[in-house]
């Protein structure tokens, strides 16, 4: 860890984001790397990154998405699957 | 075949004298019911002259944001056997080679698990499994890692490295490819499972500029063998040749690109000076003419195939660096990518991003100096000014 941010704390807040744009946007791991290192600066490393999203993805809060890219998901059935 | 299965327009690439796979297909259709289905899909989209598959989605493996390509019918209903026909890819060996024992393990677990239909090899480089439902998926993941056997890249990720026989098999490998993507499988593990960048990224190592892995026009990155001293030369086994009555002249002198081949009686002389290396007299003149003593590898980034803009083709940004051990390559691969992931945009490959920000730029940031070699044509842009110039001017 860089700073004072805990890598728990940066998976809740990107666990927010993608909540948050889930149906409107496809957030890729990059989008929330950079949202964290530009809200947090110095005190977030790109590695704190990959570990927190590394969180999200082995704790099964998110999971991967491909559509044309990856992208970062809350788990739900998608339509294409009916 | 079962009386049901009626696919005029397929039976008709059975004919001629090659192998089809609809013959394959029909075959697995009498194991397995799924493939039944595809072959009526398929048969459906040749009469009707479009396809009917969905592709990608959220289907995976545990913890995996690669290696699963989800694929759908948009007709589940009229091919229910089809509603799901993931696909698997699997890390291939390095060059591709396989024990009898090992291809038998991947055909009993597919059997078990999936269709029983394979790709060997896709254009990515791994071995393909072709078709499963999702629960499936996890299943056959836990047969495969049961066997050492792992899933290889998709998606914005780090794809599957892939590299040419090298010199297990072939004489011209100017380094251990089979090594290099060993190494660069086992170290860039995070990369190839869990899609961290813009887009995708291919590595792929050929040992000579044959480039039987087609790095030059496929990979984001192609390691290409090549040597730096002379072409070795065997005149007796050169004089052989001309006392077989082989047209050297036609075969061999005319068609050096740079004409940098001629022959004196019954020796050969090359201007190594001005050798491009392109390999065409070396493969015609195998046993008289071998690459150089001094090798290693050249590396071109950015080819691509046309997806999101055209086609490009890769661009030398080192000539030529010992391949003696891979930390150099290692320090490489994460500065390209560390300056790809500040500068690039969404979907947007290594090569598009160095053609939209400027090759300057570009090596500038991952700290090489430019050198003749990375020129692809004259500059036509007559407004250049050094940094000297402002120098000399103050």
């Amino acid at each position: 860890m860089a700073g004072e941010v805990s890598i728990e704390q940066i998976a809740d807040e990107m666990y927010q984001l993608v909540a948050d744009s889930a149906g409107q946007k496809k957030l890729k791991a990059t989008d929330l790397t950079k949202a964290m290192t530009s809200k947090y600066g110095d005190q977030v490393s790109k590695q704190d990154c990959k570990d927190a999203i590394k969180m999200l993805i082995d704790s099964g809060r998110c999971i991967y998405g491909y559509f044309g890219g990856s992208s970062i998901e809350i788990p739900h059935r998608e339509g294409s699957e009916n | 075949m079962s009386d049901d299965l009626k696919t005029p327009l397929l039976d008709e690439l059975e004919k001629g004298p090659w192998p089809s796979f609809v013959k394959d297909l029909k075959q697995m259709a009498s194991k397995k019911p799924m493939v039944k289905d595809l072959l009526r899909q398929l048969e459906k989209s040749y009469r009707d002259k479009r396809g009917y598959w969905k592709h990608g989605g959220l289907v995976g493996i545990m913890g995996y944001g690669g290696g699963v390509i989800g694929r759908y019918t948009a007709l589940p209903d009229e091919f229910p056997g089809v509603s799901h026909f993931h696909t698997l890819r699997v890390n291939q060996p390095s060059g591709w080679f396989y024990t009898s024992k090992a291809l038998n393990e991947l055909m009993d677990i597919w059997d078990a698990h999936g269709s029983g239909l394979l790709n060997v090899h896709g254009s990515t480089g791994d071995l393909v499994f072709l078709g499963t439902v999702t629960d499936e998926l996890e299943p056959t993941f836990r047969d495969l890692t049961a066997k050492d056997w792992d899933l290889g890249g998709s998606g914005s990720d780090l794809r599957t490295p892939s590299c040419c026989v090298g010199p297990a098999r072939c004489e011209n490998a100017c380094y251990d490819t089979l090594a290099l993507t060993y190494d660069l499988t086992h170290k860039y593990q995070d990369e190839l499972h869990r899609p961290m960048f813009n887009y995708k990224y291919k590595i792929k190592m050929s040992g000579c500029p044959n480039d039987c892995t087609a790095a030059i026009a496929r990979s984001d990155m192609g390691i290409i063998g090549i040597w730096k001293d002379d072409i070795q030369v065997d005149q007796a086994a050169f004089a052989e040749y001309v006392d077989s009555g082989m047209d050297i002249q036609g075969s061999v002198v005319d068609k050096c690109p740079t004409g940098c081949i001629s022959v004196e009686g019954k020796e050969i002389k090359i201007d190594n000076s001005n050798c491009v290396k392109c390999m065409h007299c070396i493969n015609t003149l195998p046993k008289a003419l071998r690459v150089g003593k001094e090798r290693g590898a050249a590396v071109t980034i950015g080819a691509k195939a046309p997806i999101v803009e055209g086609a490009l083709f890769g661009s030398v940004m080192i000539p030529f660096m010992k391949m003696d051990n891979f930390e150099d390559m290692h320090d490489l691969i994460e500065r390209i990518w560390e300056f790809w992931d500040e500068h690039g945009k969404n979907r947007e490959r290594i090569g598009e991003c160095v053609e939209r920000i400027g090759l300057a730029t570009f090596i500038e940031g991952i700290g090489l100096d430019p050198v003749p070699q990375m020129v692809k044509q004259p500059r036509d842009n007559p407004y250049i000014f050094y940094e000297e110039y402002y120098e000399e001017e103050s």
